[in-house]
């Protein structure tokens, strides 16, 4: 685990909170996705909350990310309301996209994120043309690209990289290389191991971090938003993860993986690395973690209610917002 | 009145537009000089050929505020960006209920006349209204051409500008002062009291050719123009077809599910102008083949006022729909 960066312990604290809520969250969505209430399908994202949080940890409110199909830390990381969250897997008027999203479609705008996107690399060139925005809007903004190694595969990512460095945007590439395209090993569709390795490809700089050390997440983004803002252009940050999950919460879903690496990843979880360190550090102690695991529970429970008590969409609905007025 | 070419009708409403809102900027693969001329490089971008990454890039700056037009040219060259016309501009607004607009207009040129062959000849619109959360448009004049891309440019949603590539030199009158064409409103281009020709782009001239020659013989022919294909107003070519009593649809494109299909069926579906059918709808399409090089095989695949007549004349004779009286 990388030495805590200068920052206060509240944050600190605070990084912690957003790694439990996000784990907590899924945890519920996971349950009730078996329960029948949420529907369609569910991609959890635990075992690598310390990317998202580690990441949205060093933007300011105005600066934009995109997600993937496995957008739930993102969303939380980068602020979202979780009663609206949780409205939407339940399918109800009151979701951040009033039901027509569900799990894989959150975004919320105003707070800069620009979506879960179902496509696997559907969203890094959308995600580009906010770091064009950005650069034409010229208030130092950024933006920033989660995307899986089986994206960095895919056209969309090569041809972004080629044109961010080209027009030196401020963009921020963030793979979240969790060692599995679905359920086909990275290892069997890379020619190499890293994918920051592509970076030099483009002319930009592409740094390897543990994706589970979420200072050492936080550090190398913080350069590279700093570059960014000063306007030299996108980095590449590859961080090594693994999900603890299957690729979705079906029932009865495969997976080849190997149950002893799975357990060897759960021994390196973030959450409980960060709790450590911050007790080592003096920053928390049993009560102040029981404090926060009730809060996060409260939070988690109203949005639950809030989602429960909310309409569904009238049948009518469906044919609102085809085309804005 | 002064005239204009189809192809400087386009860039006048674009030049016009851009210098009325900054938020306005154009990507295409080579500037366009009297754009690049006007309004540098900053706004008029030259991308690399990459038509998936530069149209996601317009999806995102839309979505960030920006009022991007992305010119892939050829229509052809806009299938390599397929998951982000479909899968992403289409259903960004819907998907996630309606929260923020993206005005985006893409512009394509399409079409038949070049002999180069069947990937740059190329009238694939049908595929596109078929898709929900698309509007689009295909002009016959430098007029339409000027009104209908200036309320496009102004219009909060993903437009599609197809541009018929035998008519980019042809010369129009275009009045100087400010116009703008709703989408949605069909144009009578001539009116006649015996048949309807229902006709898109270049094929409307051919149809006016047509007309031309069928009244030495007494025939009256109605022509008229949809210019809009979504929204498209079904209602102006209901009325012609309830006066007439006779229709004839002729494109450009193939008839297997295309627009001419898409025609027949408003026509049919419409009980005030079924009942007043006299004949059996007549479409006078392309071939459907993949458009040939050698000018004997790509002439006999199109229509043109030839094959416009022999449709008029086969629904002259034709009898209508046996009715119980």
């Amino acid at each position: 685990m990388s030495l805590s960066p200068n920052l206060p312990p509240d944050k600190q604290r605070e990084m912690l909170h957003q790694m439990l809520m996000i784990r907590r969250f899924e945890e519920r969505a996971s349950a009730d996705y078996l329960a029948g209430k949420i529907y369609g399908v569910v991609h959890c994202y635990i075992g690598e909350e310390a990317v998202a949080v580690g990441v949205c940890s060093t933007l300011k409110r105005d600066d934009r990310i995109i997600s993937t199909h496995r957008g739930h830390g993102h969303c939380i990381a980068k602020g979202a309301d979780l009663n609206r969250m949780m409205a939407e897997l339940y399918g109800r008027q009151t979701g951040y996209c009033k039901g027509k999203g569900g799990s894989m479609h959150i975004a919320d705008f105003d707070i800069g994120m620009l979506g879960a996107n179902g496509i696997v690399a559907g969203g890094i060139s959308i995600i580009t043309g906010a770091g064009l925005a950005a650069q034409m809007e010229g208030k130092g903004g950024v933006a920033v690209s989660f995307f899986g190694d089986g994206a960095s595969n895919a056209g969309p990512f090569h041809e972004c990289l080629n044109i961010a460095a080209a027009w030196k945007l401020p963009m921020i590439y963030v793979c979240e290389n969790n060692m599995y395209a679905a359920q086909t090993a990275a290892a069997v569709t890379h020619s190499l191991s890293d994918v920051a390795a592509r970076a030099v490809g483009y002319g930009i700089p592409g740094v390897v971090v543990d994706g589970n050390d979420i200072f050492a997440v936080y550090q190398a983004t913080n350069r590279a938003v700093e570059r960014a803002r000063a306007g030299e252009g996108p980095t590449l940050i590859e961080c090594k993860t693994y999900r603890w999950r299957a690729h979705t919460e079906r029932r009865g879903q495969p997976d080849p993986r190997d149950p002893a690496e799975i357990e060897a990843w759960k021994g390196r979880d973030p959450i409980t690395r960060l709790e450590r360190q911050l007790r080592d550090q003096g920053h928390l102690d049993d009560a102040g973690l029981r404090r926060m695991e009730a809060d996060v529970m409260r939070v988690l429970e109203a949005a639950v209610t809030f989602a429960e008590a909310s309409p569904f969409p009238l049948p009518e609905q469906a044919t609102d917002d085809v085309f804005a007025a | 009145m002064r005239e204009l070419t189809y192809n400087e009708a386009a860039l006048e409403a674009v030049a016009e537009e851009m210098r009325r809102d900054s938020k306005i900027f154009y990507m295409s693969t080579d500037a366009l000089p009297p754009l690049l001329n006007e309004f540098g490089p900053q706004r008029i971008k030259a991308t690399p050929i990459t038509e998936a990454a530069f149209t996601g890039i317009g999806i995102g700056a839309a979505g960030c505020g920006f009022r991007p037009i992305v010119d892939w040219r050829q229509v052809t060259f806009c299938f390599v960006a397929m998951d982000q016309i479909v899968n992403q501009a289409a259903k960004i607004h819907y998907m996630f209920g309606g929260q923020v607009t993206f005005p985006l207009l893409f512009r394509a040129a399409v079409g038949g006349g070049g002999l180069v062959a069947a990937q740059h000849s190329q009238s694939p619109y049908s595929m596109f209204m078929n898709v929900a959360g698309l509007k689009m448009f295909l002009p016959s004049t430098p007029y339409d051409m000027k009104g209908l891309l200036k309320t496009a440019i102004r219009d909060n949603n993903p437009v599609i500008s197809f541009e018929s590539s035998r008519l980019m030199g042809r010369k129009g009158p275009v009045p100087e002062e400010d116009y703008a064409i709703p989408l949605g409103q069909a144009d009578v281009k001539r009116e006649g009291r015996d048949v309807t020709v229902v006709a898109l782009a270049w094929l409307v001239h051919e149809a006016l050719a047509a007309a031309e020659a069928l009244d030495k013989e007494g025939v009256s022919v109605e022509i008229v123009d949809p210019r809009s294909l979504v929204p498209l107003d079904a209602e102006t070519i209901c009325n012609s077809v309830r006066k007439t009593g006779r229709l004839v649809i002729a494109d450009e494109a193939g008839p297997t599910a295309g627009f001419s299909a898409e025609i027949a069926a408003v026509v049919a579906e419409d009980a005030a102008t079924f009942e007043r059918l006299a004949a059996p709808v007549k479409r006078v399409c392309a071939l459907q083949v993949p458009i040939p090089y050698s000018p004997v095989l790509e002439n006999h695949v199109f229509p043109d006022r030839n094959r416009i007549i022999a449709g008029i004349r086969e629904v002259l004779d034709a009898k209508g729909p046996a009715r119980a009286v």
